[in-house]
């Protein structure tokens, strides 16, 4: 009897997350119905579940659409997702890594500066830091892009947190083999922190690919787009066929999913450092 | 002595060095890149700066007082107390329910979870684009409203009516659809920390499982889980700009409805009149609203002060 309802409720538990699962899935389904349809399939006037034809030249046309600098997007998103994460990732390890462990006075206080603009979260100060940008002469460059970003307090707090926790005995025997500080960073803690360096890796470079509000305000120029605020703006202002705008959105999320289904286990590693800790 | 005093004050200094060439960069960067702004946009803000950021106009509180005596601003606010009146509850629900259930199941565990967390791969601008130009697009063949007629219920205008307000529908399952997998990620973490003593020690005393153990073990077990995601639901809430903007504006602007406080603040800094002061003051403003929130929520479940 008990065994019974046990039974019954792990099938329906079984069920309902199966139902659910597709439910998820329906927005990507859309994504690929959309974009690879013809224009006549997507403006039916029916509702149809699948094409008629799958239309694989969509993503040939749209790269070939001179009215739409998508290509030129993707490769701005591109740099700039790559350089924000190598440029965090340099700079956020070696301050965790002094925070951790370089004895000095004034330590305290560096953290709790860094601590601090935790509470205010950078997309509310974007107008102070458009007025800064822009009087850098840095709008619509790469620089104005990439630089104002790359100094994230949660890379350095989970960088800290990470060496904090890490067993001194490698360290203290490199010290005695008169490595110093920078060596025995480069030498011995940067090869054992692999884990960490991808998972706030994966968490940068997602969040620098999906960034709106700072390349809409900062690429202003049509060739400063990232691939996010060329969909936006064709979303917006309806010049592009929807055929095309599905297939140039689905195009954008290929290079995400890939380092989501490579990185998984790194970006759950990471969500749980910088959620929770 | 003095040789060793002399050494111990080297080696100090030394370290002193060590440290800034470790931190100093970030801590440079942080600092130009996050406290000029910041005290700059405080000066700005008094200041009739319109399409200048040098202006020479001192005009004492007058920004403050206009943006307080806005409709607009003061409509803002109230846009964001609904949006996370909708939105922290239902993502709370929902990514506990997914994590406590996908805890659970013993096949294809793996699955569930990619598949839930997936989402958190796909951008709000694209994802605002499926739900804008497809799922609820507002035409007869649209997904939405075909399912609607299969039940024999009319077309709805989702994004373009008011009356119902339909568009707090599209706005939030965006939303709910990707971050729910996030901070089901949290939950599931958090359930892993659970000591499966308790449980059994629970069993022993002859407590039922379901609701029983979900009471009185597994929600008091999450507590900490819990502070962290309502605290970060909110925190992202205020932030809201991505799907607000793709969802509702078009080639005529954006509605004067449904309009949190970083669209309000676009439009005021960045629009037509490029008013930087006006625009500062509401980021100082902002900035001021989001550290009593946090502040205050942390201080409201017990958080901040000594411990770590």
């Amino acid at each position: 009897m008990e065994d019974a309802v046990v039974r019954v409720g792990r099938a329906l538990r079984l069920v309902l997350l199966v139902v659910l699962a597709l439910l998820f899935l329906v927005p990507f389904y859309l994504l690929v119905r959309n974009g690879l349809s013809s224009e006549r399939d997507v403006t039916a006037p029916e509702w149809a579940f699948f094409p008629s034809e799958l239309r694989w030249a969509n993503v040939q046309e749209l790269f070939d659409d001179p009215s739409v600098p998508f290509a030129r997007s993707l490769l701005n998103s591109a740099l700039i997702a790559v350089a924000t994460t190598a440029g965090t990732l340099l700079l956020a390890s070696l301050a965790g890594y002094g925070l951790a462990r370089v004895p000095y006075r004034h330590a305290n206080k560096v953290f709790y500066a860094v601590l601090g603009t935790l509470v205010v979260p950078a997309a509310v100060t974007f107008v102070p830091s458009f007025v800064l940008v822009s009087s850098l002469g840095w709008i619509s460059t790469y620089r104005g892009l990439i630089v104002p970003t790359l100094f994230p307090a949660f890379a350095c707090f989970v960088f800290r947190q990470y060496f904090l926790g890490f067993p001194t005995e490698l360290e203290d025997a490199a010290q005695v083999d008169g490595l110093g500080y920078w060596r025995t960073y480069w030498l011995i803690v940067v090869p054992n922190a692999r884990p960490v360096f991808a998972a706030v890796g994966t968490i940068v470079f997602i969040g620098a690919w999906n960034s709106f509000l700072w390349p809409l305000v900062i690429g202003q120029d049509r060739d400063a787009w990232t691939v996010q605020v060329a969909l936006s703006s064709f979303t917006t202002s309806q010049v592009v066929r929807v055929h095309e705008l599905f297939v140039a959105a689905a195009v954008s999320i290929l290079p995400l999913l890939a380092v989501f289904l490579c990185f998984q286990r790194w970006l759950v590693a990471g969500v749980e450092r910088s959620g929770i800790d | 002595m003095t040789a060793h005093g002399a050494t111990a004050r080297r080696r100090v200094r030394n370290r002193a060095l060590w440290f800034w060439t470790f931190v100093g960069p970030f801590a440079v960067g942080l600092g130009l890149f996050t406290y000029v702004p910041l005290l700059w946009s405080v000066a700005l803000s008094f200041f009739d700066a319109h399409n200048t950021v040098t202006p020479t106009d001192f005009v004492g509180l007058d920004n403050y007082t206009a943006l307080l005596s806005d409709d607009a601003f003061v409509d803002s606010l109230r846009t964001f107390l609904v949006f996370t009146a909708f939105i922290v509850p239902t993502t709370y629900v929902f990514s506990l329910a997914l994590a406590l259930m996908v805890n659970r199941v013993r096949r294809a565990r793996a699955f569930f979870r990619s598949v839930f967390f997936l989402p958190a791969a796909c951008s709000y601008v694209v994802a605002a684009l499926i739900w804008k130009m497809s799922l609820f697009n507002g035409v007869r063949f649209g997904l939405a409203n075909t399912v609607l007629g299969w039940f024999g219920g009319d077309p709805v205008a989702w994004l373009s009516g008011t009356d119902p307000p339909w568009y707090w529908l599209v706005i939030v399952t965006v939303r709910l659809w990707l971050q729910t997998g996030f901070y089901m990620i949290l939950f599931l973490a958090g359930l892993q920390r659970i000591d499966p003593g308790l449980y059994e020690a629970a069993a022993v005393d002859g407590a039922r499982p379901g609701r029983q153990v979900l009471w009185h073990i597994t929600l008091p077990q999450l507590r900490a889980t819990s502070v962290a995601v309502v605290l970060l639901l909110v925190i992202n809430a205020f932030q809201a700009f991505d799907e607000f903007y793709n969802l509702l504006s078009d080639t005529r602007g954006y509605p004067p409805y449904a309009r949190p406080p970083l669209v309000y603040l676009y439009y005021l800094a960045l629009g037509q009149g490029q008013n930087l002061g006006l625009g500062s003051a509401g980021a100082v403003i902002l900035s001021l609203v989001v550290v009593v929130v946090t502040v205050g929520q942390a201080r409201w479940f017990g958080l901040g002060g000594r411990e770590e």
